[in-house]
């Protein structure tokens, strides 16, 4: 073979090589372009009415100024509290069942389901438990939209908690043992502790998701004009009234509804930089 | 003298595999006690039947009786949760708790055995440390992470942290073959002065490591013991062709 055509093939090599570069590069840019713009959007339609009076002022009626979605903001906190309180300690039992006796034909079972449940469309969450509690009480609840948001979140918690815990490794869980530890106190206090920064990323995670779903809100918490008073009555929440708002004929309403858009992204956007500041932190200690 | 640790016609299974045959070993008090032989001769499956953590492996069995102090502790009723605590162990791999401090490491067995008297646990730290011989290179640093420790350093704290809850036994599984000579060395060393508190039950492929460190010596191959005795008789004078065999190099 000529020296010629080696230096040829050499250089094709080269091109080819930069070729696919470039179009690794390219494609992980555009996939970012419509997130900036996301951003970019939201912001330049919300910053022009964004105030204070947004986070602690109910809605007022058509052709009144002012108002704002105090309501909506209390009731996502509310919803996404009740859901918290089932759906982490249930998550994290999947999670620790999964890991700690997923051998069997039922835990695969368990893990099957468990991921189907992630891809169930969050509407037919809401319908399902409009029929297990909207229906029996005879009323749209607080209590029924913090559930359907827990059923959106114990199978994201359950799988990223299982994930978690099957990297500590088994020589680690046998030291416990032979420390005479009980093997409880081995899971919680050394198998769950020594990752439970990892396990709050994922609960973090699911909070962030179960935070922007509206579909499941629907059919459950609906939506209120007021405050609500108890956990039995409708529940006003985000992104509900953003699509109630978003959908309306009013420019005051639409605009209402692109500051609740800013709030809910730029929250989202916030647990998830928290929780990769808290990782890092993590990972380096 | 009277054995501290004796099994009786132990056998230890994998599923149908049978891994362990019949296997009747005595380890005076005191003494240390080395099982030898190839790789995959069931000597750690023997051990990890002595303190029953073999039975914590998925599809794992055990048959015949391990007597510790005079009791059986394959009896029905017996809680394995306690025969650890007479028992301790010191794995291949040095493995302390990552997420635990030096000092936390130390007391762990304690600790989580529900004793928060600081003042004792703090003495039972020191004396911990300074029997595993690591007290002088980590007293500075209590608080600082297990992960900062080397590899010998870590597999002392894990000596340390199996010693502090004070189990009148301790098994080793090849405890130096992850380490560098030096750090080896360290840890026959300390074997050697541990025997005065503990009996050692301790697994090497290393035989010149066996006859430095033991008592005495149990040869296996093929999940059967082959022979027990004196180590200097298991080294100079065995028995059993096949155990003169293995010590001269022929196989393993």
């Amino acid at each position: 073979m000529s020296v010629i055509q080696l230096n040829l093939r050499d250089r094709r090599r080269k091109i080819i090589d930069r070729l696919m570069l470039l179009l690794l590069v390219m494609s992980a840019f555009f996939a970012v372009i419509p997130l900036l713009f996301v951003f970019y959007y939201v912001m330049s339609k919300a910053l022009p009415h964004i105030n204070l009076e947004f986070f602690y002022q109910l809605p007022v009626p058509v052709g009144e100024s002012g108002g704002g979605m105090g309501n909506a903001v209390m009731g996502t906190m509310k919803l996404l509290g009740i859901a918290s309180i089932v759906g982490i300690p249930w998550g994290i039992f999947i999670g620790i069942y999964l890991s700690e006796y997923g051998k069997s034909k039922t835990a695969n079972a368990v893990r099957f389901f468990t991921d189907l449940f992630t891809s169930v469309p969050s509407i037919i969450i809401g319908l399902f438990v409009y029929g297990l509690i909207v229906k029996p009480m005879g009323s749209f609840s607080g209590i029924a939209g913090g559930l359907s948001l827990a059923v959106i979140m114990i199978p994201i918690i359950g799988r990223s908690t299982e994930e978690i815990l099957k990297l500590t490794p088994i020589h680690i869980r046998e030291a416990g043992l032979a420390l005479g530890l009980s093997r409880r106190k081995v899971i919680i206090q050394i198998v769950l502790r020594g990752s439970a920064s990892a396990v709050f990323t994922g609960v973090l995670l699911a909070i962030a998701r179960a935070s922007g779903e509206t579909a499941p809100l629907l059919f459950t918490a609906l939506n209120n004009s007021f405050w609500s008073n108890s956990l039995l009555e409708p529940m006003a929440s985000l992104p509900v009234q953003i699509f109630t708002y978003a959908v309306s004929p009013f420019e005051e309403w639409q605009n209402q509804a692109w500051v609740g858009a800013f709030v809910l992204v730029f929250f989202v956007f916030g647990v998830n930089l928290l929780v990769r500041i808290w990782f890092n932190f993590g990972v380096k200690r | 003298m009277k054995a501290i640790l004796k099994t009786e016609r132990l056998n230890a299974f994998f599923e149908s595999f049978h891994a362990v045959r019949d296997v009747n070993l005595e380890v005076t008090p005191n003494s240390v006690y080395a099982l030898i032989g190839p790789s995959g001769c069931g000597k750690s499956t023997l051990l990890r039947t002595m303190n029953r953590l073999h039975e914590e492996t998925a599809g794992a069995s055990v048959q015949g009786k391990v007597i510790l102090e005079g009791k059986n502790i394959y009896d029905a009723g017996v809680d394995p949760v306690a025969i650890r605590r007479r028992i301790g162990m010191v794995f291949q791999k040095p493995n302390p708790f990552p997420s635990m401090s030096i000092f936390d490491n130390t007391i762990v067995g304690l600790k989580l055995a529900g004793i928060r008297k600081l003042s004792l646990l703090n003495e039972v730290a020191e004396r911990s440390l300074k029997r595993s011989a690591l007290w002088d290179e980590v007293k500075d640093k209590l608080k600082e992470p297990s992960t900062s420790l080397s590899g010998g350093q870590q597999q002392r704290l894990c000596i340390a942290r199996a010693l502090a809850i004070e189990p009148p036994v301790l098994l080793m599984d090849e405890p130096t073959s992850a380490l560098d000579p030096i750090s080896t060395a360290r840890i026959e060393e300390l074997v050697t002065e541990l025997k005065k508190l503990v009996t050692v039950v301790i697994v090497t492929h290393n035989m010149q490591q066996a006859s430095r460190i033991s008592d005495s010596t149990g040869f296996m191959y093929l999940g059967e013991l082959v022979e027990s005795d004196k180590t200097s008789k298991i080294f100079t004078n065995p028995h059993d062709e096949r155990t003169e065999r293995y010590v001269t190099g022929r196989y393993g």
